[in-house]
């Protein structure tokens, strides 16, 4: 049964990807594999045309046209970002390559200069091993320690434990994910931020998941630094950001050096130069970055709202119908989640599912999702998880669950 | 790309009930397959005595393939002589990954060059046997 539950309109939404319009295997494609990377509309594919095209030039370097082209371009893909995730200032935003840099850049520089033996990292049990490691290996140089904050079995993050540890006292950071990439859950970073606060820990948001999907709003969040990727939602891959705190990213030292990012330099020594440019060393991604802005700005024009509540519609509709699948178990059952549904099958492992699903046209990934904490703490070794997202329908719900019942017969 | 190429009765067979899926208390030789793009994790075991593997044996999980191809490496080392078991690895390896048409009879592991279709799968049919390389060139246990 169809029913027509918004004005969303998918056609044209999707008239707007290209990688939408192939087959693959002789199907049409039915791209669910959002989480891994979003696909991109013509907006963001021609900014960075553009970029390439027409204003190819060094940023803050030169003073011709075209440079002068290039960094108003770069400048205002800033402003962008800072206006999307209502940063109080502009250079609050830090480009990188992507969220795992960004987090690095918080790891290596704050922690490095701020970490002392035997005080604490508290991360959830369900970071993505991109905010795990690079903690690890400040840990390893300071002596401070990292520590799972615990998950129940749907997974939330026990917010009673947080509360008892950061009391315990010698916490300086938490760290966490804004939406879980594994299960969907969306945490509450806000009352997070609010109990670090009270215990002077910083919080860090790892928002790879979040930003195609919920609001995000730093000042009312509290969020000290919150990280992005671009191609998560509808940008390139290669760029990204960091939002940092004023005042913390002021005190924080450089932790790549090189051109762009100083103020004088002589062998006796160098001095750093202001916000951002003392963490841009080098010539950035100006297309990434261009191509970033491009993708938020076609997200804000579409309708975020309109935009979550189609997801969130399918979402529904695609949880009942995978639990009608025979031998299918969904794993992530956190109230709210997004738009993330992994599943295990008692008859077949991931990987033969995802293979199976591919014939039938349908991208899925499979496997640990980088969080192979979380898949230890939730039992199984790895799932298989298709992911919503703007132009995402029933369509491709079909599929998957013909593709499904496919596998079901093979492995009866 | 043919689906029947791939799940064969004979793999799903395996894959359902896998041969020599224990523990072996007196192995001599042991290595550990592991695929860190899907997790996969197996535990390759061996008991060598003269020169000759009398016993072969996996633990761990994973899919169809990987524990078919495991299964089936048991059953085809058990009683050969390393040399013997060296050499149907690389003609194995050969043969699955699509350098060479199969040389001389690989006998039910012909079932497995199926995966030769399938690229991103030709390691999961090669886990248990990198692991029994490993196990046999490595300090006896
Ligand atoms: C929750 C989460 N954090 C971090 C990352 C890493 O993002 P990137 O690879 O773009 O740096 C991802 C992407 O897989 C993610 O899903």
């Amino acid at each position: 049964m169809r029913t027509v539950t918004t004005l969303y309109d998918l056609r044209a939404v999707r008239a707007e990807f290209p990688a939408l319009g192939q087959e693959v295997h002789g199907r049409r494609l039915a791209y669910l594999d959002s989480a891994a990377t979003t696909q991109r509309p013509r907006a963001v594919i021609d900014a960075v045309a553009r970029m390439m095209g027409e204003d190819n030039a060094n940023v803050h370097r030169g003073v011709h046209a075209l440079s002068q082209r290039a960094t108003d371009a770069y400048d205002q893909a800033r402003s962008t970002v800072a206006r999307f995730v209502n940063a109080a200032r502009d250079e609050e935003v830090v480009f990188a390559k992507g969220c795992t840099e960004a987090v690095n850049l918080v790891a290596h520089s704050w922690g490095r200069a701020n970490l002392r033996p035997g005080e604490a990292v508290l991360l959830s049990a369900m970071e993505h091993h991109a905010n795990i490691v690079p903690w690890q290996m400040v840990a390893e140089a300071t002596g401070a320690q990292v520590e799972p904050i615990p998950v129940t079995d749907e997974p939330t993050l026990d917010l009673d434990w947080l509360e008892i540890r950061l009391r315990q006292g010698g916490v300086k950071m938490v760290g966490v994910k804004h939406v879980c990439n594994a299960t969907g859950t969306v945490n509450p970073v806000g009352e997070m931020a609010r109990l670090a606060h009270q215990h002077g820990a910083l919080i860090l948001v790892d928002g790879a998941q979040a930003l195609a999907h919920e609001p995000v709003d730093v000042q009312a969040l509290g969020a000290d630094f919150y990280a992005m990727s671009a191609h998560k939602v509808y940008g390139p891959m290669g760029a990204g950001a960091l939002y940092g705190r004023h005042d913390l990213l002021k005190a924080m030292p450089p932790w790549q050096g090189g051109g762009d990012m100083i103020r004088t330099v002589s062998f006796e020594g160098s001095t750093f130069g202001g916000l951002p440019n003392k963490f841009e060393p080098g010539t950035p991604n100006v297309p990434g970055v261009v191509g970033f802005a491009a993708a938020l700005d076609w997200l804000v024009a579409t309708g975020l709202q309109a935009v979550r509540e189609h997801e969130e519609g399918l979402r529904r509709q695609a949880t009942q119908r995978l639990e009608a699948v025979h031998g299918l178990r969904i794993v992530g059952t956190a109230p709210g989640k997004a738009g993330v549904l992994s599943f295990v099958m008692e008859q077949a492992h991931p990987h033969d599912v995802g293979t199976i699903l591919d014939l039938h046209g349908v991208a899925v990934r499979t496997g640990h999702h980088c969080c192979m904490p979380l898949m230890d703490r939730l039992g199984v070794p790895a799932t298989t998880r298709a992911s919503l997202a703007a132009y995402s329908g029933e369509d491709d719900i079909d599929q998957l669950v013909e593709g499904l019942e496919h596998v079901a017969r093979v492995f009866a | 790309m043919n689906l029947d190429d791939l799940y064969q009765e004979i793999i799903l067979d395996h894959g359902r009930k896998p041969r020599n899926h224990r523990e072996m208390p007196d192995a001599t030789h042991g290595a550990e397959g592991f695929n860190p793009m899907c997790g996969d994790r197996i535990k390759l075991t061996l008991r060598v005595a003269d020169g000759r593997i009398e016993d072969a044996a996996f633990t761990g999980c994973g899919c169809a393939i990987s524990q078919a191809s495991a299964s089936m490496l048991t059953q085809a080392v058990k009683g050969q002589s390393v040399g013997q078991a060296e050499d149907l690895f690389s003609r194995f390896h050969r043969a699955v990954t699509g350098k060479d048409a199969p040389e001389g009879d690989l006998g039910c592991l012909e079932a497995l060059l199926g995966v030769q279709q399938f690229p991103n799968r030709v390691k999961c049919a090669t886990l248990a046997w990198h692991a029994m390389r490993e196990a046999l060139e490595g300090p006896d246990a």
